[in-house]
Parts: C-alpha cells; sequence; structure tokens
C-alpha cells in the first residue's frame, strides 16, 4: 500500500529538500521503493541535492500536462537503485500545476512505489498547496526558532483543513521533524528545547536532526546526507526517523558527530 | 554594561517560548473563525438567551486545536440580576 508523503514547512530554508533527499535514500536504502517529487516549480533543487542535475530531461509539468509520459520523466538514482526522482520545471512557474493532473501523477505513482514523497516549495501558495493535496501523511520540517515555529503552524492548520484527506473528513498523519537542533545551546537556554516545540505545536515528534557540518558537505557533493555519509549524526538521525515513518517503535535519541577535545570540555550532551 | 552581559546573559529561550504560545493562541483564534465556528456561536447563544438575557459583547469563542481532540470553548458573562437559578 503506497504512501503519499509530503515534506512541508511554510519558511524557506529550514531543511525541507536536504530532509525529502535523506528521507527518500533511507527509505530505499531499507528496500522500499520510493519516488521522491519537486513540487517547487520554477526553482527546482530537489535534482541538485540528489546529485541528478545533469540527468534531467521531461519534469513533473510535463507529465502533469501530457506532453511526457511518468516513465520518461522519472530519474533512477545510480547508487540505490529503488530510490527515483521526479525533478520540478525550472522555467515554467507554479501555475503550470493543476490540481487534476497532480491528482493523476500522484494516482500513477501510487500504483509504482512504496513512498511517494513530495517536496514542498516554502510558502503556502499554489505548489505548496498541491504538494500536500493528496498527502496521507506529512513531514513538518522545523527549525527551534520563532518564525520557523510559527510557520509549521500555519501548515498543521493547512494540513488540517485544505487536504483532499481533510476535506473527506480524515486524518492527514502529521509528524514534527526538527533540524538544525544545537542541544548545547538548547540547554544553555539559547534555543527553543524539543519539547517547547512539541507543546507549542501539539504534533508528535518524527525525529532530531543535529545541526551539521555533514549536511552542507552531502549537498555540495550532491548526495542524500545517509548515502553521502551514513555514520554521521545527521544521517543517523535521518535513518531512524525513516524507520519510525514505517511505524517502527525507535527510541528517540540526538545522535552527535565525534568531538574533538575542545568540544568535549564545553560542549554538553542531551539525551 | 557588556562585561556584565559576559558574565550573566539572560536566556532568551523562555522569551520565544511565551512570544510564540500568546501569538499562536490569537492566530489559531483567528483561522479557527470558521463557518462551522460560527454557526456553533449563534445556535448555542440562540439557546442561551430563551432563557437569560446575555450580552452579545460578553461572549467569548474560541477553539483550541489538540493533538488527538480539539476543545471548542465558550466563555459567556451572565449578569447576576438575570435570575438564572429561576431560569434554569
Amino acid at each position: 500500500m503506497a504512501k503519499v508523503l509530503v515534506v512541508t514547512s511554510g519558511k524557506g530554508g529550514v531543511g525541507k529538500t536536504t530532509s525529502t533527499a535523506a528521507l527518500g535514500a533511507a527509505l530505499a536504502q531499507s528496500g522500499q521503493s520510493v519516488v521522491v517529487v519537486d513540487f517547487d516549480v520554477g526553482l527546482r533543487n530537489l535534482d541538485l541535492v540528489m546529485g541528478a542535475e545533469r540527468r534531467v530531461v521531461f519534469d513533473l509539468i510535463n507529465v502533469v500536462q501530457g506532453v511526457a509520459k511518468l516513465s520518461q520523466a522519472l530519474i533512477r538514482d545510480k547508487r540505490v537503485e529503488t530510490l527515483w526522482l521526479l525533478p520540478a520545471s525550472q522555467t515554467r512557474d507554479k501555475d503550470a500545476l493543476t490540481e487534476e493532473g497532480v491528482a493523476r501523477v500522484i494516482a500513477e505513482l501510487r500504483k509504482k512505489f512504496d513512498w511517494v514523497i513530495c517536496d514542498s516549495p516554502a510558502g503556502i501558495e499554489r505548489g505548496a498547496t498541491l504538494a500536500m493535496r493528496f498527502a496521507d501523511a506529512a513531514v513538518i520540517v522545523t527549525n527551534p526558532e520563532v518564525s520557523s515555529v510559527r510557520d509549521s503552524d500555519r501548515m498543521i492548520g493547512l494540513l488540517d483543513s485544505k487536504t483532499e484527506r481533510a476535506e473527506k473528513g480524515q486524518r492527514v498523519e502529521k509528524h514534527i521533524l526538527i533540524t538544525r537542533y544545537d542541544a548545547a545551546r538548547a540547554a544553555r537556554g539559547e534555543m527553543l528545547s524539543i519539547e517547547d516545540v512539541l507543546e507549542i505545536l501539539s504534533t508528535p515528534l518524527l525525529g532530531i536532526i543535529p545541526e551539521s557540518e555533514e549536511v552542507l558537505r552531502a549537498s555540495n557533493l550532491g548526495s542524500p546526507i545517509t548515502l553521502a555519509n551514513s555514520t554521521s549524526a545527521a544521517a543517523r538521525a535521518y535513518m531512524a526517523a525513516a524507520r519510525r515513518l514505517k511505524g517502527e517503535d525507535v527510541p528517540m535519541t540526538i545522535p552527535h558527530d565525534k568531538k574533538g577535545l575542545l568540544d568535549k570540555l564545553f560542549g554538553r550532551r542531551a539525551a | 554594561m557588556s562585561v556584565f552581559r559576559l558574565f550573566r546573559r539572560p536566556s532568551s529561550a523562555p522569551v520565544a517560548r511565551e512570544r510564540l504560545q500568546i501569538l499562536l493562541a490569537y492566530e489559531r483564534g483567528v483561522r479557527g473563525q470558521s463557518d462551522l465556528l460560527t454557526i456553533l456561536r449563534e445556535e448555542i447563544l440562540a439557546v442561551i438567551e430563551k432563557h437569560v438575557p446575555i450580552e452579545r459583547d460578553n461572549v467569548q469563542i474560541k477553539m483550541d486545536r489538540g493533538d488527538a481532540v480539539s476543545l471548542l470553548e465558550i466563555d459567556v458573562e451572565i449578569p447576576n440580576s438575570a435570575g438564572l437559578l429561576v431560569s434554569a
């Protein structure tokens, strides 16, 4: 039974695309068939983060408009054979997406894959609303920071009212993914804690991704972090989150990278 | 001043938390003013008004969204002179 998952946040720059790539790759590495779909029409980036930017021929808009077949637009990952990408168009704008067209493409993807992961653009306009429209579940990517938490709250409201499931009176399963978390700063009271964010948003936690230099390195290389450096703290956190998405009961921890002496002296660890 | 701040800078996370809680309580209230809430408000007030006189301005209605359930909260101010015990 295929599951359609939207990765959303409202606010830009919090890590939607990084998280889409990492969760998609982690699920595919565990043997599931996965397609990651870029809904950021006009500002596509998932292809770049996945390292497939030079292999894009047809895109989501071409398929939505019937110009290309789905099989022509799908790009298979070179590292994990059960991982696929459906890129966004770079030249068109978001108005080229129609609800009927997106519905048709999502229905077709549901037949082919275990997971359809939709990478939402920032904002609450057409691209973002269509990315969540047919979702069964949502990952709301949140930084422990006021504007990100506020925007996440807004997205939770939209998921509960504007999705197809909500309109049918069904629930969209929602998860908070906290990214760029700095346990030491949270312990010093300089950053909202996990408990603060969860209490404010009253939504269950999928995972905590620690702030990590490895994330930038992975995107520089064009590889999801779980493939670029599978032992890094961020990769381990994404892999645990992916297992929770599959329904496994994985204890919630905040993985940390190996630290130097100075970090050990001054840094602090949280549970 | 800066030397003092070096030694003791108050943590900012509790401020962030409080500001967010206040802001989001308001924003959820505005967002919750859907048609359903308007209908509920009118019908509930009509029932109350059948028995006690109330001032429409002294009525507060809000929806608190929780994980599993949401809470519809209605605060109606009833003047002591309304003779509530008799009407009930």
